[in-house]
C-alpha cells in the first residue's frame, strides 16, 4: 500500500497544527460557530444530534493493521469503543468531544491517516473497487490513481470552496463495484485502440434528493491527463455550479441544466486553454505511486476445494463470504459487519484489534473497507480459510449473509444523525428478525436492500434493489420504498412503489415484495432481473392490497 | 485610511473604492465592474491608477481586454463558502498574465489566507475582526503543498508541477 514520504507527512502534520489552532480559537470564543463550521467540516467534524461526529478518511478503503489498531484505540480512548464504517469506505465516530479532536487527528497522523475533506463542499475521499488488485476482470489497479487524486485534491487552493461536495470513484474492472456512475466524477479504466491505458470519464452522477446517473463526458482520457482534465471539470463547476440553493448545487444539476453536449464543450475548451498552467502528471510520478501497489509476494499454489469434507456451516460461509482471487490458491474473505442483531457497519475496538492480528497472520497485514459496509481480507491462502473462519466466528464476524437480503446498507439514521428524518437501525433490526432463516435468505439469493434516513441518501436507497427512505410525516417516521435500483453492471434508479409505510410495516412490506418475486421468478432469475422483466405493477398490486390499512 | 496586507506587509491602503463622491482624476480608485462597464471609456481616460472590483459571478473573460490598463483587480468574497474568487485569481494570473495587485475583499479571514495566496492573490483587505499578525503567521505555517501555486516564504516543496512556473504573491 501507499506509504507517506516527507511531503505527505508534512501535509497532515501541518494540517493538525492548523486545526488545533482553529479549535482553540473556537473554544475561546474567537471564532463563531458560523466561522468554525466550514473549517471543522473540512476536517470531517460534524456537530450531530447527541455529540460531534468525526469522519475519518480511509483512502480507497485500504488500511494496514497498524492503522486498524489505531482506529480501535481511538474509538476506545475518545469514543465508546466502536466505530461505524460508511458506504464511502470511511469510519465514523459518534461520540468524540470537540476539544479532543486535534489530539485524535495527531494520533491519526502518527499512522499516516487523517480526516481531511471527509465533509464540507470540497473533493471528498476518492473511492475504489474493494476487489482492486485481485479481481480477475481488472484492466489495471485503480488505487494508484485514487492516491494521485487524493494528493492533488488535498488542500487544493482553487477547489476547497466548491458550490457543494464532490465525490470521485475509480474502477479498474468492467464490472463497476465502486458505484462510479453515481459519483460526481466516475473514472472507468479503459484501453484505447493502440492499447494505451486511460479513463472513460463519467460526470454528473449522484444520489441525494435528485438522483441522476452520470453521463460520459470523455470516451478516453490518457493517464497523464488525469489531473489537468479533472481541473477543467472542477473549474467549470466552481465557476458555474449554483450557489443560491443547496439542493441544486451539485455538479449533476449544472450538467443537467447545460446538457451533456454543452457541458462537454465548456470542459474541453477550458482544458485546451489551461494546458500551459495545468497541474502536470508525468509517468515517473504514476510509476512512483504504482510501485506501492505491486502484487504481494504470493506463494505458488494450486486452487483447492477448501470446503471439501468440512462441516456444512463452514461450507456455507465459504460460499457466501469468500470471493475468487486472481492468484491460484488464494481467496478474498469478507469480515461480515451485518450479523443479525448488530448495526450494519458497526465494529467494536476489540473486533478491530482481533481482525488486525488475523490480517497480520493471513493477509499480508492489510484490511479493506467495502462500499457495502463490510471489511475484506483480500489475500487469504485457501489453506488458511478454515482457521480464518473459526477466528471470525469467534468474533461474531462470520455471519454467512454476504450478498443476501440482510447484507443491507444503512446510514446511522435518526439515532445519531442531525439530518435524518427517520430511524434506520430499528428498521434494520426488524428486517433481520423478519428474515432470520438463512436457508430462506439463500433461496432469495442476491437482493440488495439500501436504506437512508433522509433524502441525502447516504444509504444509497435509490440504487438498492429494494430502497428504503425515511421520511417525516407530521413528526412521525414513515418509509418510502423503491424497487429496481442497481449500481452493479447496469446502473438504474429505483421506482417508488407507492405511498410510504409506518416503521412497523417496513419488514412485512418487504416480505410481501419478496413473496411476489418468489411467485414470479423464472429458474435462477435474480430479484433485479425479475423486476426488470415484470415491472412495478405486480409488486405494487400485492403490497397495497394487503397493506391498505397502513397506507 | 484603512490598512491592508500587501505582499506580506501591513500597509496604509492607498486606494479608494468608488463611493458616492466622484474621485479626483489622479486618485487611485477601485470601481465595481458594473459601474466600470457603464462608463468604460471615461474610466479608462483618467490619469490615476485604476482597479476593478469583481463580484463572484462576474467573468474575468469580460474584463480581459482592459487588464493591461488596470493596476489592481479586487475579488469580492461574499461569505465563508464563496469560492469563485479562487478560480478568478488563478485565471487572472495564468490565462491572462495579470501582474498587478489582486486583492481579496469582503469575508477575508486568516483561515482562508493561505489558499488565497496560493492562487495568486497578493493583497488582503482583512475583515475588521481579524488580527493582522495572526493572519500573517498563517502564511508561514505550510512548508509543503501537493499542487503548484504562488511561492510563499517557508514553503519549500510541491509534489506536482505546473506546465509553466507560477508567478505572483
Amino acid at each position: 500500500m501507499y506509504r507517506y514520504d516527507e511531503i505527505d507527512q508534512a501535509v497532515v502534520d501541518q494540517r493538525v497544527a492548523e486545526f488545533r489552532d482553529q479549535t482553540r480559537r473556537f473554544l475561546a470564543g474567537e471564532l463563531s460557530e458560523d466561522e468554525f463550521r466550514p473549517l471543522r467540516l473540512r476536517n470531517g467534524l460534524y456537530i450531530q444530534r447527541h455529540a460531534p461526529m468525526l469522519r475519518i478518511a480511509i483512502p480507497y478503503g485500504l488500511l494496514d493493521t497498524r492503522q486498524l489498531r489505531k482506529l480501535g484505540e481511538i474509538a476506545r480512548k475518545y469514543d465508546r469503543g466502536y466505530g461505524h464504517f460508511t458506504t464511502r469506505q470511511n469510519l465514523q465516530l459518534n461520540w468524540p468531544q470537540v476539544k479532543d479532536v486535534p489530539d485524535i487527528l495527531a494520533e491519526l497522523a502518527s499512522v499516516q491517516m487523517h480526516s481531511i475533506q471527509t465533509s464540507g463542499n470540497c473533493v471528498r475521499n476518492v473511492t475504489a473497487d474493494h476487489l482492486a488488485g485481485i479481481a480477475k476482470d481488472e484492466l489495471d489497479d485503480p488505487r494508484p490513481y485514487c492516491e494521485i487524486l487524493r494528493q492533488w485534491s488535498t488542500l487544493n487552493p482553487e477547489f476547497t470552496y466548491l458550490p457543494r461536495k464532490f465525490k470521485i470513484a475509480v474502477t479498474g474492472s468492467p464490472e463497476d463495484r465502486a458505484a462510479s456512475e453515481v459519483h460526481d466524477i466516475g473514472l472507468h479504466m479503459q484501453r484505447d485502440a493502440a492499447g494505451n491505458l486511460g479513463f472513460k470519464v463519467f460526470v454528473g452522477g449522484g444520489l441525494g434528493r435528485t438522483p441522476i446517473i452520470g453521463q460520459v463526458v470523455r470516451e478516453f482520457l490518457p493517464l497523464t491527463d488525469l489531473l489537468s482534465y479533472c481541473e477543467a471539470i472542477l473549474r467549470v463547476y466552481n465557476r458555474y455550479g449554483r450557489r443560491d440553493n443547496i439542493h441544486k448545487a451539485r455538479i449533476k444539476i449544472l450538467v443537467k441544466a447545460l446538457g451533456i453536449e454543452e457541458f462537454r464543450k465548456q470542459v474541453e475548451a477550458e482544458w485546451e486553454s489551461s494546458k500551459a498552467f495545468a497541474t502536470q502528471l508525468d509517468m515517473a510520478e504514476v510509476e512512483r505511486v504504482r510501485a506501492f501497489f505491486k502484487p504481494h509476494p504470493y506463494e505458488r499454489l494450486d486452487d483447492i476445494d477448501a470446503a471439501h469434507g468440512r462441516e456444512l456451516e463452514f461450507q456455507t460461509w465459504y460460499r457466501y463470504n469468500t470471493r475468487a482471487h486472481k492468484v491460484p490458491g488464494y481467496r478474498a474473505v469478507f469480515v461480515c459487519l451485518k450479523s443479525h442483531g448488530s448495526i450494519p457497519g458497526d465494529m467494536t475496538s476489540e473486533q478491530m484489534f482481533a481482525v488486525a492480528d488475523l490480517a497480520d497472520r493471513v493477509s499480508f497485514g492489510l484490511v479493506r473497507t467495502t462500499h457495502n459496509q463490510n471489511l475484506l481480507l483480500a489475500d487469504v491462502k485457501q489453506t488458511d480459510l478454515y482457521e480464518v473462519w473459526q477466528e471470525l466466528r469467534r468474533l461474531n464476524l462470520a455471519f454467512p449473509n454476504i450478498g443476501t437480503l440482510t447484507d443491507m446498507i444503512a446510514c446511522p439514521g435518526l439515532d445519531f444523525c442531525g439530518l435524518a428524518n427517520a430511524g434506520t437501525l430499528n428498521v434494520a433490526k426488524s428486517i433481520q428478525q423478519q428474515f432470520d432463516d438463512l436457508d430462506y435468505l439463500y433461496d432469495l439469493g442476491d437482493i440488495e436492500i439500501k436504506m437512508s434516513g433522509c433524502m441525502n441518501a447516504c444509504g444509497h436507497h435509490h440504487v438498492g434493489h429494494i430502497g428504503v427512505l425515511g421520511v417525516d410525516k407530521h413528526g412521525e417516521e414513515w418509509y418510502q420504498i423503491t424497487l429496481g435500483g442497481s449500481v452493479n453492471g447496469f446502473t438504474s434508479l429505483g421506482d417508488v412503489i407507492g405511498p410510504s409505510v409506518r416503521q412497523a410495516e417496513v419488514a412485512p412490506t418487504i416480505q410481501r415484495i419478496v413473496d411476489v418475486y418468489r411467485a414470479q421468478r423464472e429458474d435462477g432469475e435474480r430479484f433485479i432481473d425479475t423486476y426488470r422483466r415484470i415491472g412495478l405493477k405486480p409488486f405494487k398490486d400485492s403490497v397495497y392490497v394487503q397493506n391498505s390499512a397502513a397506507a | 485610511m484603512s490598512r491592508i496586507l500587501r505582499r506580506r506587509e501591513l500597509v496604509e491602503d492607498d486606494w479608494v473604492t468608488l463611493g458616492d463622491a466622484p474621485p479626483g482624476d489622479a486618485e487611485s480608485v477601485i470601481v465595481p465592474f458594473a459601474a466600470f462597464r457603464e462608463n468604460r471609456a471615461q474610466w479608462l481616460a483618467r490619469s490615476g491608477r485604476l482597479g476593478v472590483l469583481l463580484a463572484p459571478a462576474d467573468r474575468v473573460e469580460d474584463l480581459a481586454p482592459d487588464l493591461p490598463r488596470l493596476s489592481l483587480v479586487a475579488l469580492h468574497f461574499t461569505g465563508p463558502g464563496e469560492g469563485r474568487g479562487y478560480t478568478a485569481a488563478k485565471l487572472l494570473r495564468h490565462r491572462y498574465g495579470f501582474t498587478g495587485e489582486i486583492r481579496a475583499v469582503g469575508h477575508v479571514k486568516q483561515d482562508q489566507l493561505y489558499l488565497m495566496s496560493r492562487v495568486g492573490i497578493d493583497a488582503f483587505a482583512l475583515a475588521p475582526t481579524e488580527k493582522p499578525e495572526e493572519a500573517l503567521a498563517t502564511l508561514e505555517r505550510f512548508k509543503v503543498a501537493y499542487t503548484p501555486g504562488a511561492p510563499l516564504p517557508g514553503l519549500t516543496r510541491e509534489r506536482f508541477r505546473a506546465a509553466r512556473p507560477t508567478t505572483g504573491g
